[in-house]
């Protein structure tokens, strides 16, 4: 919403503040100043002169040199308009003055352009002639500008030399944009923002008094209006306008039109354009002699219908748009645009005029639906006051009668089925104290509301809403009130009392912390992906058709294909994060996330999916699975499941190496996966490297993880080492060997630590030797030398079973 | 034999003064105090001496001895210290050569402004709260005071998977789950993903990060919300902070405002990040709606609370001076290696 200083002043004529303070201040009783436009900031000393003669340049055919009258004397100016003569009121930038722009130059001069006295071709010049683009304005808000050359004034301007030639063109203006908020519906209106303004400064507040004269005649033998679909329409008013004389409206409205960028048409179109800013009504004007049997009918259209707006396009219909139809045919779209058919010529002699109440959402879904947002619609859809309707279309009418523009038909044709009353509350200013934390009086209170136009009762002590304010509806809406007033920052500053609260973070979120301060001590930084993706993922990852991650959320109005489904899978974030780093010609890239993947428990969706929180970790450059390993292991150990997870070595997950990949389970638990990326996956990313990943399900580890730690002592006695070096089938796996060492060496085993890994000719092919350190101790004794002996016996006995033998 | 010995003495004193390592030393005492050594003798000799006088020269040869080895010892701890000075001489390093790093990831600059948010708020007595990020249309927006076509729907342009079922707009719906345990009072974080319908560019992302808290108890009041952000806005932006509240609307509070604090760029006085106006909007913040507060199960009458939400990307941005919202999401890591 925008309003010129100028047009507010209107209705508050005592309002007198500098431009910064108006901002300020409207912006703390909560009418946000997004910024302002100073119309004039780069006009400067702009007088009004007469040309007192003309005579040619000694030296230059397309120049004269002429005098000009400027009030405080006469200077010499040599110009090279060719539109201008003796006699001429022109607006004349004198030495040192700024002007906005330069005559046939598109360029932009946010500073302005400084005017110095000079000499052209050897004659003195100490001013210059402007035309209307150097005012910083165009023809289409001064139409009697010439096309080329400076402007002139108009004789009935009135203007004399030496008047301030900008104030004289209405050019002087401040123009203030608001963000006004959806509840505010009467602040779209200059009405509205007069209110608060009236009410922000404490000064009186002058709305337009309105009487009508009107001829003897009644409208209602001219025009029948039935609304049909009245939960779409929940008011129709309607007056008319005989022997219409179309004309250009008067000075004092074009200049308030065009401070708000709207050109002036002539004295209809331009009242209804007026209306709608002034009261943040829209009207619509028809010209009643098209008006099929003088009747109007408001009613749905059908599905499929067409219709043609007055811009001359075809609209497509359905029957949940409002149309404005007469005794034959539709004449207009209800509150978004009339049609062509019955549009307002120059040669119209009888004006229906229109100002109507329309649902605000379904205008909203209609005019979405149609793809035709207009101004009247953008109003319609804040979801006007009914009650505003029939104030508009009288003002409009006091206008027609003031400007001299038709006869205004006795009577208005009002259809209002269910009129929208004012609203009563109490007045509870305790309350209002309570919520607030003030300690505000009651008579405050009261001159507050009273500034709003909310009338206080004492009979019964309650406040009466006018129906503009449809936004106050209880106690907290008044309390606002009150505090936009009194002001937020009067308000006073304490802390919540009350019982003792322990802030504190979930155990989950605990979880988390850990194994992004592992990731971290690892070298993997902290990525964030979206968590929508697209299906082409699934055959990027090489999942097979009926894989259980192709069952994905779906978004129904997604910003496109490649964010239309919720992930299942958290490695497209990951590998996409890493293929970045790789194509950038990043040597290495570690990278870890956080975040949640969205598994549905049915589809379509009839209730949330679940959502698997997962750390994602990858890497490429240096380092292998192992380094990968290690890192997940620390956060095992951390965690307090040391030693609980295995490593199942596999080859079913599509997207992995098969040869280097695993499932991390405890018991049926699983815990995630790890391994390299798939080369072809990597293609699938245009990532070159051996890139590793590890995925882990957090939700998991939240259950298994544990932060109490017993002290066990530091063992006493001495430890028993006993090596074994073996020769083995290349295919087993050191875990499994592990397995049956933990499992035969019995109580005294305190750890196994594989110590060499060797494959080669020595040990012949498709085999490889093993070693292992084994330590034995005992927590309460000295080992015996044969107790130790006994228990690496057990071992080799249970390794022979599977053929493996000791190394020679 | 007192002159033989303090000959011996005087002898040894010399030589040990003379000697210029360890080694040397090592042979002096052998040569004097060893099995063989001249002092030795001189106690093997003792048969010779007359009886009454054995005492007297017995303690002379323990009193030389005595001396030289207090001498040996001194002599020994001056040489061990000179070698290591010389030692410590050719060990000089070249203390301006690069230290050694360890290999270390880097926290993505949105968790550390948010684990900053989170631990002012943890000191206040907030307990931080998770909730679904695909949520009913009921938390998200009808029981925060936001019903079937309202224009705020539209205004937050939701995806939705469902009628009724959408990807959260907010965090308030993690309130509203709260609210509706009906444990009381509360007082809350809820930070987390939200999502809205925005193309990607240098300042809109479809999906970004909030945090909303929520206090609800007997009592409390505007000023109490006025001093809680002021209190939070002096933690995390610094001492000298300044807060500004502007009234404005939200469905699901009221009365509402925004909040701006001075600019911890410029201080106030006006730079380019704050635009020339000395303040940066940080936040938006209000009285629970009574009408939120009886849709969730709380009596209205008897409770009133405060809420507030700030983008977490927009702090993010602020505090970094990063320009362009898409490089948080890009993960490149010549990026997060500079958090």
């Amino acid at each position: 919403m925008n309003t010129p200083i100028s047009w507010l002043k209107a209705y508050v004529p005592d309002l007198d503040v500098d431009v910064q303070e108006f901002v300020d201040k409207m912006t703390l009783s909560g009418s946000h100043v997004e910024g302002y436009e100073k119309k004039d900031k780069n006009l400067e000393k702009i007088v009004v002169g007469r040309i007192e003669s003309m005579e040619k340049h000694p030296d230059a055919d397309k120049l004269v040199v002429c005098q000009v009258d400027i009030g405080s004397g006469t200077i010499q100016i040599v110009t090279g308009a060719k539109n201008v003569k003796t006699g001429d009121m022109i607006p004349i930038v004198l030495d040192g003055g700024k002007v906005a722009a330069a005559h046939g130059d598109d360029t932009e001069y946010p500073e302005g352009i400084k005017i110095k006295k000079g000499k052209l071709r050897g004659v003195e010049s100490n001013g210059m002639m402007c035309g209307i683009e150097e005012l910083g304005s165009s023809r289409d808000f001064y139409p009697e500008a010439p096309e080329d050359g400076v402007y002139v004034f108009l004789p009935e301007s009135g203007v004399k030399p030496g008047d301030d030639a900008v104030k004289a063109l209405g050019l002087n203006d401040v123009v203030v944009e608001y963000e006004i908020t959806s509840n505010r519906v009467d602040c779209f209106s200059m009405i509205g923002m007069a209110r608060e303004a009236a009410a922000t400064f404490k000064k009186p507040f002058y709305p337009p008094v309105i009487t009508v004269k009107a001829n003897d005649k009644d409208v209602n033998d001219f025009i029948k209006v039935t609304v049909e679909d009245t939960d779409l329409c929940t008011r129709y008013t309607a007056r008319v306008v005989e022997n219409i004389k179309i004309g250009p409206s008067p000075k004092w409205m074009q200049d308030r039109l065009k401070a708000m960028g709207i050109r002036s048409i002539n004295n209809l179109v331009d009242i209804t354009n007026y209306i709608m800013e002034e009261y943040g009504q829209p009207m619509h004007a028809y010209d009643l002699d098209t008006i099929a049997k003088h009747e109007i009918i408001v009613k749905r259209a059908k599905d499929g219908d067409t219709f043609t707006t007055l811009d001359g396009q075809e609209r497509k219909l359905d029957s949940g748009v409002l149309m404005i139809c007469d005794g034959e045919k539709e004449v207009g779209i209800a509150g978004i645009m009339g049609g062509e058919n019955s549009m307002i010529t120059d040669d119209v002699k009888t004006v229906l005029f229109e100002a109507a109440c329309f649902d605000g959402t379904n205008i909203r879904l209609a005019s979405k639906r149609i793809g035709l947002q207009t101004d009247a619609s953008f109003k319609f859809t804040k979801g006007l006051d009914p009650n505003t309707a029939s104030e508009a279309i009288n003002r409009a009418c006091q206008l027609v009668e003031e400007m001299g523009c038709g006869d205004v038909v006795g009577g208005i044709v009002d259809v209002y089925p269910k009129p929208v009353t004012e609203k009563v509350l109490p007045f509870e200013p305790e309350r209002y104290n309570n919520l607030l934390g003030t300690n505000i009086s009651r008579e405050d209170m009261l001159s507050y509301f009273k500034r709003l136009d909310l009338v206080y009762n004492e009979g019964d002590d309650t406040l009466t809403i006018p129906t503009f304010r449809q936004d106050l509806g209880c106690m907290a809406d008044l309390a606002e009130e009150v505090a936009r007033f009194y002001g937020y920052d009067n308000i006073p500053v304490s802390l919540p009392k009350g019982e003792a609260t322990v802030g504190k973070k979930p155990f989950n979120q605990r979880v988390e912390d850990v194994a992004r301060e592992i990731c971290e001590r690892n070298g993997f930084s902290g990525g964030m992906t979206y968590s929508f993706e697209s299906p082409k993922v699934f055959d990027k990852l090489l999942l097979p058709e009926d894989a259980k991650e192709r069952q994905a959320v779906v978004i129904s109005n997604p910003l496109g294909e490649d964010f239309s489904i919720m992930r299942t899978v958290s490695l497209n974030g990951m590998l996409t994060s890493l293929a970045t780093n790789y194509n950038r010609r990043n040597k290495t890239a570690r990278l870890y996330e956080l975040g949640n993947i969205y598994i549905p428990k049915s589809l379509p969706l009839d209730e949330l999916p679940d959502e698997k929180m997962r750390l994602t970790m990858g890497m490429y450059g240096d380092g292998d699975f192992f380094t990968l390993k290690g890192a997940v292991e620390e956060i095992f150990e951390k965690l307090g499941i040391a030693g609980q997870v295995e490593f199942e070595p596999g080859s079913d997950i599509p997207y992995l190496h098969p040869g280097r990949q695993a499932k991390m389970v405890k018991g049926k638990l699983e815990i995630g996966l790890i391994g390299q990326i798939h080369p072809e996956v990597g293609d699938n990313y245009n990532m070159k490297a051996e890139a590793y990943v590890a995925v882990l399900n957090m939700d998991v580890l939240t259950m298994l993880a544990g932060f109490d730690r017993k002290y066990e002592g530091i063992a006493k006695y001495p430890a028993s080492t006993r090596d074994l070096s073996m020769v083995m089938d290349k295919s087993l796996f050191v875990g499994q060997i592990e397995h049956v060492i933990a499992k035969n060496a019995g109580k005294i085993l305190e750890s196994v630590e594989l110590f060499d890994v060797y494959e080669g000719e020595q040990v012949g092919e498709g085999k490889k030797s093993v070693a292992f350190s084994l330590i034995f101790r005992a927590k309460d004794r000295n080992l015996e030398s044969a107790e130790v002996d006994k228990a690496v016996e057990k071992v080799l006995d249970a390794l022979k079973k599977l053929g493996i033998e000791l190394r020679g | 034999m007192k002159e033989k010995l303090e000959a011996i003495k005087a002898d040894a004193l010399a030589k040990i003064d003379s000697a210029k390592d360890l080694d040397s030393l090592n042979e002096i005492k052998v040569a004097i105090l060893g099995k063989k050594g001249e002092l030795t003798a001189v106690l093997k000799g003792m048969k010779d001496v007359p009886a009454e006088e054995r005492p007297m020269v017995g303690q002379m040869v323990n009193e030389a001895r005595t001396v030289i080895e207090e001498k040996l010892e001194e002599e020994k701890t001056k040489i061990a210290r000179l070698l290591r000075t010389e030692k410590m001489k050719r060990e000089t390093i070249d203390v301006t050569l690069p230290g050694k790093k360890n290999i270390r990831g880097h926290r993505h600059p949105n968790q550390i402004a948010l684990e900053d948010l989170e631990r002012v708020f943890i000191g206040m007595g907030y307990e931080v709260v998770d909730g679904p990020e695909v949520e009913y249309d009921r938390y998200n927006f009808e029981l925060l005071n936001i019903p079937a076509n309202h224009p705020a729907k539209d205004e937050q342009d939701t995806f939705y998977i469902t009628k009724d079922i959408l990807l959260r707009t907010q965090t308030s719906p993690v309130q509203a789950r709260v609210m509706e345990q009906g444990r009381l009072p509360i007082r809350m974080i809820s930070p987390g993903r939200v999502f809205r319908a925005d193309e990607v560019d240098a300042t809109h992302s479809p999906s970004f990060h909030q945090l909303e808290g929520l206090v609800i108890d007997k009592g409390i009041t505007f000023a109490d919300l006025k001093g809680t952000l002021e209190q939070f806005a002096k933690e995390f932006f610094g001492e000298k902070t300044k807060v500004k509240f502007r009234p404005h609307h939200f469905p699901f509070t009221e009365p509402s405002a925004e909040v701006d604090i001075t600019c911890f760029k410029c201080g106030g006085k006006g730079c380019r990040m704050c635009k020339g106006s000395g303040w940066i909007e940080i936040l938006g913040c209000g009285m629970v709606h009574p009408n939120v507060l009886d849709m969730c199960g709380i009596d209205s009458k008897e409770y009133q609370g405060f809420a507030f939400g700030i983008g977490l990307e927009r702090v993010t941005l602020l505090k970094y001076e990063i320009d362009d919202m898409r490089l948080l999401y890009e993960n490149d890591v010549r990026f997060l290696n500079q958090f």
